[in-house]
């Protein structure tokens, strides 16, 4: 019974709403505008163009069969092959295919409160949303436990949800006291890139060099160290770190305390008096760190000081006196505790 | 018997019924407007990168695995790099075209961008994002989105130096993010950067696979959603919110934005020809060891590099524990701002002005003042931002200290827009009240004014 009513009035509302269209659309005149513009002359300059087309086509053919890789001659004849396509369909766009103008009414939709609006006109009928709603609610009919479906339904979709997003865990590890792994401790002697240790002879004043840890693997974060040499009565060092920088030379982590790139720049006054102090910088955003007084940040975005390594030189080459002042890296939420 | 258009039709409509559809699509109506071309070179710029991508899939191996080059670059000859570096080398230098491949897709990747951008412009400060088009301008954001993170994955992908810097500060921002910040960085790495050796077929897959896949759909759907209403228009003769007046499809508009796909692949292929871009072979290969003065990112990044720059150095810091590191503010919160006004702004408008109604006429900007008052403070804080990012470039061109210029953007960052919005305010109360042109009229005199003729059904 109910079911049947639903038909007739889906069957009334079709009818209101056909009706309503037809009225309202034998109303209004589609206006279209036409004119044909096709000239021979125009025809021909297009055909002109294809033909041209087509030849620098196979010139980039001909390039790339052989010539040996002429990028800028293969570029050139493929953008000139396109560009002349571009205007041959351009040109035919505007003088040889009909010219028209068209209007056309658009689909009307279905407003909030219930009315449809075409053109200003406004009529209240039954709504497709509301025959859709009918259509799903009708899906249900003659059954009594919705809530219990409803929750056991939303159960189901948490607990599988969360089986089919857990896996994604495998991607990494947790994150433990990864962050924190550094190579160095007291005794690991600094080697070069080629792996010769750090002689303290071949360092000048003012100089600056990429060390790592003997035994590390390079492209680990912590392994690197940007040492450089100042005149040991420059160091402006803490208390606790009197002893850091033999000879002033200072190892410090090569990578920045902001977002990690190499710290790779190293400004040494020449004339002190006019010029700013020996710092280590960033170049990804300009981050600058002070060498004299154990790498204090003095500008740019980064929080932490850039951690150093308290050296000693035994027979004449480099080697750390213990572990880094700090994490290296970026700072992350347990960054501090690490220290 | 010749094989007619006719007959061709005869057998599909017998087959699939669907020529109605296709006889109803050759009579689609588009409106003239060079302003509407702005999404459409978008689109073509997708279907570029798609193509150039595949071939360039089918060279580049993304492997980290060590490899001693021996190839036709002399200058890193012997040299230690992986897989990856080494396979995008020699896709540039021994394979026919290669070259021109490569160049030609991250050309295209920048037009996409910049596409995307000038039409999101142009879709906000018309009004186009309102009812019925929310939803649909809510999938072009998206798409803007994922564009941004597929942009940067793909340079990422090669492991030259500036793509390794790149993904050392992407890492710092995954870090930054509060309370989840160091498993999210060691997650997505598959440990500490630089990660672990799977992090870069996983990047591949992502951008070969997975972000062109949700961009292309998101097309789909965008496409089929500006057709269900039809495309705005601006006012008109005869031009109402229940019609739409402009070229049908065929045979005008099919050619004309058939030579627009022309025209943009020509500048493409030009491009890619003679101006070179990313000569990553330059770069040489990336270690977290090494740096490198001067680096810029693709100019769609450049917001991002100017907020982590001008950014001043504080974390949020509640004991040992560091809630909130520095990269956070202008590597997350910066662009979740922005994209988070530009979602929700169909809903404060709505709210605000209790509009409603759906529109299909668009609005000038004028039309609007407080709207475009407000686009525009917003794009002004963010390309103050954007020219930040380059204050190192400026200090080598124009020797201009780049301390004094940080200095000079964070105060230019929070005067600029309160300046621009009101001007811009300003500036379109007057032209609304004195009817004039901007571009057409010195703004000086009178025009006759034929639009509150034409005006068919007004402002709601």
């Amino acid at each position: 019974m109910r079911r049947r009513i639903a038909a007739a009035f889906a069957w009334l509302w079709r009818y209101a709403v056909a009706g309503l269209i037809l009225r309202h659309s034998k109303k209004r005149t589609v206006r279209r505008e036409r004119e044909l513009p096709a000239s021979t002359r125009a025809e021909t300059w297009t055909a002109v163009l294809l033909f041209a087309a087509a030849l620098a086509g196979l010139a980039f053919v001909a390039i790339y069969a052989f010539d040996d890789a002429n990028t800028q001659l293969l570029g050139l004849s493929i953008a000139v092959a396109l560009a002349l396509l571009a205007a041959a369909l351009i040109l035919a766009a505007a003088h040889v295919v009909p010219q028209e103008t068209l209007e056309e009414p658009r689909p009307p939709f279905t407003h909030v409160d219930g009315t449809k609006t075409q053109g200003g006109l406004e009529f209240s009928s039954r709504q497709p949303y509301e025959e859709a709603a009918l259509g799903l609610r009708e899906g249900g009919d003659g059954v009594t436990r919705r809530g219990l479906l409803g929750a056991a339904g939303v159960a189901a979709g948490v607990g599988i949800g969360a089986a089919a997003l857990v896996p994604l865990a495998s991607l990494g590890p947790a994150v433990g006291n990864r962050l924190a792994a550094s190579p160095w401790k007291d005794g690991v002697r600094l080697v070069e890139e080629n792996g010769m240790p750090v002689q303290v002879d071949d360092l000048a004043v003012g100089s600056f060099l990429t060390a790592f840890a003997e035994g590390a693997d390079k492209e680990e974060l912590a392994a690197s160290l940007a040492v450089v040499r100042v005149r040991p009565e420059e160091l402006e060092l803490p208390a606790d770190r009197a002893d850091w920088a033999p000879e002033g030379i200072l190892a410090f982590s090569k990578i920045c305390t902001h977002a990690q790139c190499a710290v790779s720049l190293f400004r040494y006054p020449l004339f002190a008096e006019r010029s700013p102090g020996p710092a280590l910088v960033c170049p990804c955003h300009y981050s600058t760190f002070n060498v004299l007084d154990g790498g204090e940040r003095i500008f740019g975005p980064a929080v932490r000081p850039l951690p150093q390594l308290p050296l000693r030189i035994e027979d004449g080459a480099l080697v750390a006196a213990g572990p880094l002042s700090g994490p290296v890296g970026a700072s992350w939420g347990r960054v501090r505790e690490e220290g | 018997m010749p094989l007619t258009t006719r007959r061709v039709l005869r057998t599909v409509e017998t087959r699939t019924g669907g020529t109605g559809a296709l006889a109803k699509a050759l009579r689609y109506v588009f409106p003239d407007h060079w302003t509407f071309l702005f999404g459409e070179i978008a689109m073509y710029s997708f279907l570029i990168l798609v193509a150039t991508g595949t071939y360039l899939a089918l060279f580049f191996e993304p492997s980290t695995a060590h490899v001693v080059y021996h190839g036709a670059y002399a200058p890193l000859r012997g040299q230690e790099m992986t897989k990856a570096y080494a396979s995008a080398v020699d896709l540039s230098f021994e394979v026919q075209a290669g070259l021109l491949i490569r160049q030609v897709h991250h050309w295209a990747a920048d037009l996409f961008l910049a596409a995307i951008t000038v039409h999101l412009l142009r879709i906000f400060f018309t009004g186009a994002f309102r009812k019925p088009r929310d939803v649909n301008y809510y999938v072009g954001l998206t798409m803007l989105v994922l564009a941004v993170v597929e942009g940067y994955v793909g340079y990422s992908l090669l492991d030259d130096l500036l793509s390794g810097m790149g993904l050392a500060i992407g890492n710092a921002v995954a870090l930054s993010v509060p309370v989840v910040g160091g498993q999210l960085g060691v997650l997505l790495w598959g440990g500490r950067f630089p990660g672990a050796p799977d992090f870069l077929s996983r990047l591949f897959f992502v951008h070969v696979f997975v972000f062109p896949l949700l961009i292309g759909t998101l097309m789909a759907v965008h496409l089929a959603l500006i057709a269900r209403p039809h495309h705005t228009q601006f006012r008109g003769r005869g031009r109402t919110e229940a019609n739409v007046v402009g070229t049908p499809m065929w045979p005008a508009y099919a050619l004309r934005s058939l030579g627009l796909f022309a025209a943009t692949a020509a500048i493409l292929f030009a491009l890619g020809g003679l101006v070179q871009i990313n000569p990553i072979w330059q770069w040489g290969p990336y270690e977290p060891y090494l740096g490198t003065n001067g680096a810029q990112p693709d100019w769609y990044l450049g917001w991002l590099i100017g907020a982590l720059r001008l950014m001043p150095h504080f974390d949020v810091v509640i004991g040992d524990y560091t809630l909130i590191p520095n990269p956070f503010w202008g590597g997350v919160l910066f662009p979740g701002a922005v994209f988070g006004f530009l979602y929700l702004w169909p809903t404060i408008e709505r709210r605000w002005l209790g509009d409603r109604r759906p529109h299909n006429l668009l609005d000038r900007p004028r039309d609007n003042p407080t709207r475009t008052a407000i686009g525009a403070a917003v794009f002004t804080f963010v390309a103050t931002v954007f020219f930040a990012g380059a204050a190192d470039r400026a200090f080598v061109q124009f020797g201009v200290p780049y301390e004094e210029q940080l200095w000079g953007y964070r105060v230019l960052a929070i005067l600029l827009p309160v300046a621009v919005f009101f001007a811009a305010r300003g500036i379109c109360r007057r032209l609304r009240e004195g009817g004039a042109h901007p571009a057409r009229d010195s703004g000086a005199r009178l025009v006759e004014r034929p639009r509150s003729v034409n005006r068919i059904s007004g402002r709601s």
